[in-house]
Formats: C-alpha cells, structure tokens, sequence
C-alpha cells in the first residue's frame, strides 16, 4: 500500500469507529483512536501462520473496523454493535470469529497467551509471528513481567509486542501512577529488541516492525508506538475523559468533519 | 499418587507429541523422568502461574493439550481469571494438575491447603474437576481427561488401594452390589480411605453403601446411588472441602431436584481452622471431624449405637 492509501484508511476506519460509537452511544472511542493505526500495520499486513491478540480488550471497535475492513467480520455483525444478540459486546467475546481468538477485556491476559503462541510456533517450527497489542497503562499488570521473562529465556524472536503508548490510563497519567512501566529502556535490560515509532505513521510502524523481525537473534522484540489518545478529534486527543464519555450529535458531526478534512476522504 | 502421575503421565506423552507439560518451579524427586523423556515439550513456567495459565491456553489454541502443574492452592487461586477468561471460556484442553489437595500440605499451613478448589472451578464453563481416591480412580479419570479435549481440574493426594467390593463407574466408585442397606455413604477423596477404614471397624459395612465421587460438578444423583438412596433414606456425605460449593451441597441439591425425601441428611466438610492452630493433614482432618473416629461415630449413630 502507497502512504496515500494508508492515510485514506486511516480516515475510513476512523469514521467507521466513530459510526459503530455514535450508533451505540458508547465510550471507549478515544482508546481505539489510539490504537487503530498499529492495528493496521498488522492486520493488513498479516501472514497466514501469524497470530494478533487484542490485549487491550476496550479497544474492540478498532478490532472490529479493521477485521470488517480485512473480511474476518460481515457487515451484517458490525450493524449489530453493543446491541442485544449481538456477537460484538464492548470488549470481543470468545469463540465468535476465528480473527479473534481470544476473548479479552481484562488487562494483562493477552501477553501471556500471545507467548504461548510464540513458544508453540517454535516447537512446531512455524514460520508465524505472534504479534499482541497493549496499552502502555496495561503493564503495569504483573502478567506483563512474568511473560517477557519467560519470553526472553525461552528465546521467543517470534514474538512482537506493540505498546499504544499514550501516556493516559484508567485514572490519570502513566507517568503520575506508576511511572513509565512502556518504558524502552525496562524492556531493553530485559532483553527485548526495542524500536520506537510514531504510532499514526504506518509506514513508520511498518519499517519498525520488519526491522526488528529481521533480527533472528533469539530476542524477543517491542515496538513502542508513540500515540495520541483520542488522535484525530481535536476534543478527544490527549484527554482521559474520553476513554470513557460518547459522543453527542454535535460533536459527532465536528469528529467526522474533521477527520474527512484531515484524512482527505 | 504423584509417582503414579508422572509415569503416566510419561507413557501418554511419549505416545503423543500434542502433549506438553508446564510447571511452575515444582516437581523435586517426582517430575525428572518426564523432564528427561519430554524434551522441549517439558516447560519450567518459573515462580509465575498466572503467566503460565496464560501461555497454557496460547499453545492449546495451536493445537496442544497442555498440563499446568503445581502444587494446588498455587495453581488454583493466584490465576483463577486466567483459568476463567484464557482456557475455559473458550473450552481449551489445559489440565491443571493440583498436588495436595485438601490439607495435604498438613504442617505446610494454610498457604499451602486447598479446601477451596472444586468451588472455585467446578462452576467455570466447561470445566471438569477430578478428585481421584484411589490409585484406580486416578488412570480413570486420566484418560478421561486426556480424551475430553476441554479444560480440566486434577486434585491429587495421596492414593489408596480401591476398597474391595468397590467397582469404577462413570462418576467414581460404587459399591459391586447394593446392600439394601440402611445408610448411603457419600464421600470425595482425600477422606475416602478414612471412611472405608471406619466402615471396616464399625461392623456396619454390610448394612452401608459406600459411594465416591471423583468428578465433579455433580448436577444429578447417579442412578445407582439414586436406588441406595431411595432404600436407606439415609445419607452421609464426607468431603475435605468447604462446606460451600462442595459434595455435600451438590448432593443436598440434586436430593431436593429429584424430590427424593431423607429422613436424615448430615455433610461432614473441611471446617478451615476452628482452633487455629496447625498440624499435619491427619490433625487437620481430626479437627474438621474427618478423622475415623469421628466418621466411625457418626455412621454408627445412625445405626442407634
């Protein structure tokens, strides 16, 4: 894909995301604004043998544009967001499509499984990468801590972590709670191979990425994507409130206008 | 049970290459061989179980059945979300393997006891739990284990001969025949052995039908025990468990469903610590009233003695 194209879908699922919370009159929007650009670094991109865990599970509506956008979702199912009978609740439910093999929402699972799937691949000697999201608040769960260093012992290279690190967390700055616990540096002393990358510049996520997958080194690896909450919507980015609060009319109108004006759509 | 365990556990992985075996940093002078036999597929998970609950349900969706071994507080409480969210609810083939359950780990403490387990897990979504009693018992629900493909609880102790006149069945043992007796003994292991050796002393045996169960949940009374029950009218549960969420509760419930009346119901359970002091599993179960004597005394009060 040209950097053209990339920014076209950039604004598209940007405007399907605000579509899926405007129809549901839902929260978590700054979240997936957040975190929409890494996953289309990897869900476009995505080998057969590889797997992508959502570990940051509230980022479900940028999970389900992009997985809409890539064929693992019909639209039919996107209609039917945060409605009842519907297989797309607020955080992805388990066993509903197979581009979402886990179910996530609570913080700290996806690490954990996304290893397992990387030390799998090695006994079975598959070529695939196991690629997981997280969000730069979700580390501060001890899972994080218990998988890198097994991850690091058992020599998983085919493991990539993405952190959206933003610098917003449940109640507050990262850096005013526990501190930087994304920080490059804590990962690097580990043993992680570490890239940092402009999380809204896909081209920039992708040259990070396979960078890094070249190195067959024994080292597991991260990618630190630097990223603005809420990115795209003047209101929403940089603000906590907005992992919580929908939209009304109003500001539903001024976020797409925007967005098409900014994306060129 | 433990040796027992892990030589089978040696036969069915060397017979099956979909199997891997994960610990968490345990296993002195009982897991060696399958560290020797197994190869990569023998895990060392370190000091962090949820992690390795986690990691567990990764390699099982990609097509392995994977144990998670432990000593079993460790392996139940500490990663009760990861065995929820990560393996059950998406009904994964990970075996978590408790060793000790009950008051096992006597003076070990309270750490190291497991009478909360099976009503942590029973109740998860495709979630079976194997109490095994006896040597037995244990290949039996084994291989069910390892053929059901869905998540699974394994609480170990230590194992006894089956009781004679005791045969298998799909739910645990029962007796060859039925007695036509006047008390239906219900029991779950570690207390089983106590109880056939208080049945053995009482002279009552030939008046009692003695049932185990080793898997659980149990949602309805098993026929045969159903006919034992509908006989003595008498029942006796005795479990190392705490009263909630356990064999007594799951009997009283499935007796109130099937509408079968009792004239006497009594649930002998893990009562925690009433005096709050510790000891071995023998003092422990003593205290609980799961000690032989006490279970001698209570059959024989329903007998008049």
């Amino acid at each position: 894909m040209t950097e053209k194209e990339h920014i076209n879908l950039q604004g598209r699922l940007r405007l399907k995301i605000l579509g899926l919370h405007h129809g549901a009159g839902s929260g978590h929007i700054g979240c997936s604004l957040s975190c929409i650009d890494i996953m289309i670094s990897v869900l476009k991109y995505k080998g057969a043998e590889d797997s992508f865990i959502l570990s940051k599970g509230h980022a479900a509506t940028a999970l389900y544009t992009i997985l809409n956008e890539t064929g693992g979702i019909p639209d039919d199912a996107m209609d039917s967001f945060y409605k009842n009978d519907t297989t797309l609740p607020a955080h992805p439910a388990p066993g509903k499509y197979d581009a979402i093999p886990f179910a996530t929402g609570s913080l700290g699972h996806g690490l954990p499984i996304a290893t397992g799937i990387a030390k799998a691949n090695k006994l079975k000697k598959s070529k695939g990468t196991s690629y997981v999201l997280m969000s730069d608040g979700e580390t501060n769960e001890g899972t994080t801590w218990e998988a890198a260093h097994f991850a690091v012992a058992n020599r998983l290279d085919n493991l990539l972590v993405l952190v959206d690190k933003n610098g917003l967390q449940g109640f507050g700055s990262t850096k005013d709670i526990l501190g930087d616990t994304a920080s490059g540096k804590i990962w690097e002393t580990m043993g992680f191979d570490v890239r940092e990358a402009d999380g809204h510049d896909i081209g920039a996520l992708l040259a990070a990425k396979n960078e890094l997958l070249a190195l067959k080194n024994g080292r597991p690896k991260l990618v630190i994507a630097n990223t603005v909450k809420g990115k795209g919507v003047p209101y929403m980015e940089n603000k906590m409130e907005w992992h919580y609060l929908p939209m009304n009319e109003q500001l539903y109108t001024e976020a797409i206008e925007r967005i098409k004006l900014d994306y060129r759509l | 049970m433990r040796k027992h365990f892990s030589t089978y556990i040696e036969q069915v992985a060397t017979a099956n290459e979909d199997i891997i075996f994960i610990t968490g940093d345990l296993g002195y002078n009982a897991l060696e061989n399958l560290a020797a036999k197994m190869g990569d597929r023998f895990i060392n998970a370190g000091v962090a179980e949820q992690n390795m609950i986690g990691m567990a349900a990764g390699m099982a969706y990609k097509g392995y059945r994977v144990i998670c071994y432990s000593i079993a507080p460790f392996v139940v409480y500490r990663c009760l979300e990861q065995v929820r969210n990560d393996v059950c609810f998406h009904n994964l083939p990970v075996y978590i393997v408790g060793n000790g359950g009950g008051y096992g780990y006597g003076i070990m403490g309270s750490s190291h006891h497991c009478i909360e387990d099976i009503a942590c897990l029973s109740g998860l979504p495709n979630m079976r739990c194997y109490v095994p009693a006896f040597v037995e018992d244990m290949n039996a629900c084994m291989d069910e284990m390892f053929a059901r493909r869905g998540p699974a609880y394994l609480r170990l102790g230590l194992g006894k001969p089956l009781p004679a006149g005791m045969t298998l069945t799909d739910y645990g043992a029962a007796p060859a025949k039925l007695q036509g007796a006047g008390l239906t003994i219900i029991a779950q292991s570690p207390v089983a052995g106590n109880v056939a050796a208080a049945l053995a002393a009482s002279g009552a045996a030939a008046n009692v039908d003695l049932f185990i169960v080793n898997r659980m949940p149990l949602t309805e009374l098993p026929a045969d025990m159903r006919d034992s029950i509908t006989y003595s009218r008498n029942v006796l549960t005795i479990e190392e468990h705490i009263a909630t969420g356990g064999l007594g509760q799951a009997v009283s419930a499935a007796l109130h469903r099937a509408a079968l009346p009792v004239n006497r119901l009594t649930s002998l359970c893990a009562e925690g610590y009433p005096c709050g002091l510790y000891g071995s599993q023998a003092y422990h179960q003593q205290q609980s009233g799961l000690g032989e004597d006490n279970i001698l005394r209570i059959i024989n009060s329903y007998f008049g003695a």
